[in-house]
């Protein structure tokens, strides 16, 4: 795990209170697991970043290594990996998705 | 490719006294979709308790004998 990837994975999970690592993009999603989860995000109203693992292969092989998960998306909010698309899924249906984005957009 | 019994037994092992339940999605026995309820999940984030699942499977994940794995926890 070269140290620039993971310095540059920081910085983009640093500098966005939301953000999703995916295939492809939000406007177009290459993968149905990453489409769920940006449908569920686009069902709010606070934006988010994305980074498309697709174009990216060096945050593709390192980002499961740094966050110990091993697939994709990966939601972070407010610097904390909140997991895949069952997980923004769970969390969407029992409300603590959206108490987690109130929390980091009310600062 | 491995038995339900077997992902049965690492999960019990890795995770003392929980109800653990497997299922073979396919039929060819690499898709699996396990249960866990354990107590010890209690105060972990959800991501933290799949984490540890994924982490008690690692082995079986890497050399490919389970392909994918759907993960339900419940802290209990």
């Amino acid at each position: 795990m070269s140290e620039e990837i993971i310095g540059k994975i920081k910085s983009e999970i640093e500098s966005n209170k939301v953000i999703l690592f995916m295939k492809g993009t939000p406007e177009a999603p290459q993968c149905g697991f990453s489409a769920a989860t940006v449908q569920i995000l686009k069902g709010y109203p606070y934006p988010f970043a994305s980074v498309d693992v697709l174009s990216n292969p060096d945050v593709r092989a390192t980002l499961p290594k740094y966050s110990n998960w091993p697939t994709f998306p990966q939601l972070f909010i407010d610097g904390e990996l909140i997991g895949g698309c069952d997980i923004v899924h769970e969390l969407n249906s029992s409300g603590e998705l959206e108490q987690k984005l109130k929390t980091a957009f009310a600062q | 490719m491995m038995k339900s019994e077997d992902v049965h037994k690492i999960l019990s092992h890795a995770f003392e006294s929980a109800e653990i339940t497997v299922q073979d999605l396919t039929g060819g026995m690499d898709h699996f979709s396990v249960i866990v309820m354990w107590d010890g999940f209690k105060g972990k984030s959800l991501i933290q308790q799949h984490q540890m699942v994924n982490q008690s499977l690692k082995e079986t994940l890497e050399d490919g004998r389970i392909h994918a794995l759907q993960i339900k926890t419940v802290a209990r």
